[in-house]
């Protein structure tokens, strides 16, 4: 049996996946990124293949992807996670015209063909607002878990209207509402309104065409799923894996790398039929 | 594809190009050690005939800035204009143009002169603001020729309305050259100034054909980085023989290696892989200039042709020559022209990529706004789609900036120039797939 791999060293977390011959997933890993990268790289794809009781010997190909993409040592090739993000979602989700990406620090909206190639792309720029490093920031900032984050804001029933468009500033303009005696549901609930806004904006940058897939670390928040939902007025494709969208497209490109992309198992990747 | 063995007068355009942008700042240093002044003009809409036809030197701040940046030295230079006051959002051309008076005219290149005069028009609203600058500073006249803009771009000579805007800017180019007699203190010689318009209009024919000659396979020179050459000379020498002669020089080398099919990229000489041929917008990335274009060239991408070289050259491609038989109201015509046409390049640039993407054969375009510019930005995004909504090309944006390099993030813009390229990478499969008669 062949199998593929895709390693995501994004700037928070590193995801690995591994898929067979079919496209399908047999292992995945995540794990923080922190500040050896190769190591975690390393590390994240071995546990990837553990958890698949898959032999290193059997992968044919590795791809790594994310911001430290060339420093997955051991990979045969690196492609950008713009493009990985586009397959994976693809992949998953066959009708997906439209990627929403919201990462630790950086959101892309991408568009893209049937089968994911990449059409157009647009990302935030020189600025963490709008993107996951806003919604640590707030946390940090109120003293509870990431976790409790959306469940949180869910709760809320009046937004507060967070102005700022700094991470930085967003700290002191969230304890200025404390001060003011907001409740933290409603703070929340006007963070994630605020981070949907922005990331609303990339989104008609690319044009809001066909389903519209989220992926990044941040689908994990249900109150931000929420947000964007009422943002662009329709539902959008999340799964469990939406996390795993980067290095899953990474393993399915190594995958056609490694079969050949011309082949019946490329084509049938490529349409989205190997879906897990 | 069989190759020729390259000729000695391959490459001579860049070098050629650099040993007269350093004599010519050489010239300058000289100048300003002798005490002389000089003229200082913009590169859309130089009035730069008539600045020679009283043989007065002639200085480009928009250039001398930039070069600050390509010398990797800009950031001095605004730092020490943002010392004196200025925002961090003013643009960058016009600080280290500060900064290089409150210097003394010290440049990397050699010694810019005062001015005497400042000569401008409203092609970039930034200029009547930066004139104001020497203005104050040096109790020097300003003219300034307002030009009126083509509404909607694509006026042309024949159309309603041209001919009374004409005659509106001949009536300034008449009072400036009272002005400017009274600056240098000689009376206006027409004859000069035929002499110059001449000169000009061999460059302008050659400059034309440059352009026109990357519409061939493989393209034969970087619209970006050879490109950006070609301009200074073009702008610098405008008027001048060495100007003149470098173009005709260059316009042999270059249709020497369109008839050699000698190519930009040593892959696409030995025929191994198609270029990617884009189309850039805006203004390079000065701080990294070479190294921006590497990222570009290193997946195989050459720049056929590039919105800089319509607006910055003051629409010198505008189809024009000069009628030297009524040498003033001929100027007064190129100069409406060639600023309608720069502007219409910044702000009206939709039809003309359309049409520039066919003519060249683009697989992509590059948009590259940036923060110390406004006014070459606006609209991009807006141009972009409609890009996208007309034609098969994929487009990238990418945002930095020309001086102020604490805005410029090498590792944001490779990432996404790497992703461009993977798309156009998968592009040209598709394409190959359906040529050759598998799905699309």
């Amino acid at each position: 049996m062949l199998y593929a791999g895709g390693v995501d060293v994004g700037s928070t977390q590193t995801k690995a996946i591994v898929v067979d011959e079919q496209g399908q997933i047999v292992g995945r890993s995540l794990m923080p990124t922190g500040a050896n990268v190769v190591v975690i790289a390393e590390q994240a794809f071995k546990a990837a293949l553990d958890q698949g009781e898959i032999a290193e010997a059997d992968v044919g190909y590795v791809i790594g992807t994310g911001y430290g993409r060339y420093r997955v040592e051991f990979g045969d090739d690196q492609v950008t996670e713009i493009v990985c993000h586009a397959r994976g979602a693809a992949n998953m989700f066959p009708r997906t015209e439209t990627v929403i990406d919201m990462g630790g620090q950086d959101t892309k909206a991408i568009r893209v063909r049937p089968g994911g190639d990449v059409l157009d792309f647009c990302m935030n720029d020189k600025c963490a607002a709008g993107t996951g490093r806003f919604l640590q920031s707030a946390a940090a900032a109120l003293e509870i878990e990431l976790d409790d984050l959306g469940p949180t804001a869910l709760r809320g029933t009046k937004p507060v209207r967070i102005s700022t468009t700094c991470t930085v500033f967003a700290e002191s303009e969230v304890l200025s509402w404390l001060g003011r005696g907001r409740k933290i549901e409603d703070i929340l609930l006007g963070v994630h309104q605020s981070i949907g806004k922005r990331s609303f904006g990339l989104l008609k940058r690319v044009g809001l065409e066909g389903e519209i897939t989220f992926t990044g670390g941040v689908t994990r928040n249900a109150a931000m799923v929420a947000a964007l939902e009422e943002l662009i007025g329709r539902p959008l494709n999340v799964s469990e894996e939406s996390h795993y969208m980067g290095a899953l497209g990474a393993a399915l490109i190594a995958l056609e790398r490694a079969i050949g992309a011309t082949t019946g198992a490329g084509e049938k990747i490529a349409a989205g039929e190997g879906a897990a | 594809m069989t190759v020729a063995t390259p000729s000695p007068i391959v490459g001579r355009g860049a070098r050629d190009g650099a040993e007269l942008f350093r004599d010519w700042y050489g010239d300058l240093t000289q100048a300003s050690a002798r005490g002389e002044k000089a003229a200082y003009a913009f590169v859309m809409g130089s009035m730069v005939e008539l600045l020679r036809s009283f043989d007065m030197n002639v200085v480009f701040p928009e250039i001398n800035s930039l070069q600050t940046a390509v010398r990797r030295v800009s950031d001095e230079y605004l730092s020490e204009a943002e010392d004196h006051g200025f925002s961090p959002d003013v643009c960058g051309y016009v600080k280290a143009d500060y900064a290089l008076q409150l210097r003394g005219g010290e440049h990397p290149m050699g010694r810019i002169p005062q001015p005497s005069v400042a000569v401008l028009t409203n092609a970039c609203n930034t200029y009547l603001k930066w004139g104001e600058i020497w203005e104050r500073m040096y109790d020097v006249p300003m003219i300034t020729v307002d030009v009126p803009g083509t509404r909607g771009a694509g006026m042309k000579p024949s159309a309603r309305g041209f001919e009374r805007d004409r005659l509106y800017v001949e009536q300034q180019l008449r009072e400036a050259i009272e002005v400017l007699e009274e600056v240098t203190g000689r009376p206006f010689d027409i004859d000069r100034c035929r002499d110059v318009m001449r000169l000009t209009n061999e460059m302008n024919r050659d400059w034309r054909r440059v352009l026109e000659l990357n519409r061939n396979s493989p393209a034969v020179y970087d619209a970006m980085m050879d490109g950006t050459v070609y301009l200074g000379v073009a702008n610098a020498l405008r008027g001048t023989e060495q100007g003149a002669a470098y173009f005709k020089d260059l316009v042999e080398e270059l249709e020497y290696k369109v008839e050699a099919g000698i190519g930009v990229l040593p892959a696409v000489d030995n025929g191994s892989k198609r270029e990617q041929r884009l189309i850039f917008v805006g203004v390079p990335c000065y701080p990294i200039f070479r190294r921006f274009s590497e990222l570009f060239s290193e997946w195989g991408g050459v720049f056929v042709s590039s919105t800089y070289t319509w607006f910055a050259s003051g629409g010198l491609d505008v189809n024009f020559d000069y009628d030297l038989e009524r040498p003033i109201e001929s100027l007064a015509e190129g100069l409406l022209l060639g600023v309608q046409r720069a502007v219409d390049a910044m702000l009206f640039h939709d039809t003309a990529l359309l049409e520039a993407i066919d003519e060249f054969d683009a697989d992509g375009v590059v948009y590259h706004p940036i923060k110390s510019c406004r006014t070459v930005s606006t609209g991009l995004a807006d141009s972009r789609r409609q890009v996208l909504d007309n034609r098969d090309v994929l487009c990238l944006y990418i945002e930095s900036d020309m001086m102020d390099k604490r805005v410029v993030s090498e590792a944001q813009l490779k990432n996404r120039i790497d992703a461009f390229f993977e798309g156009l990478d998968s592009r040209a499969l598709r394409r190959a797939s359906a040529a050759a008669g598998g799905a699309s």
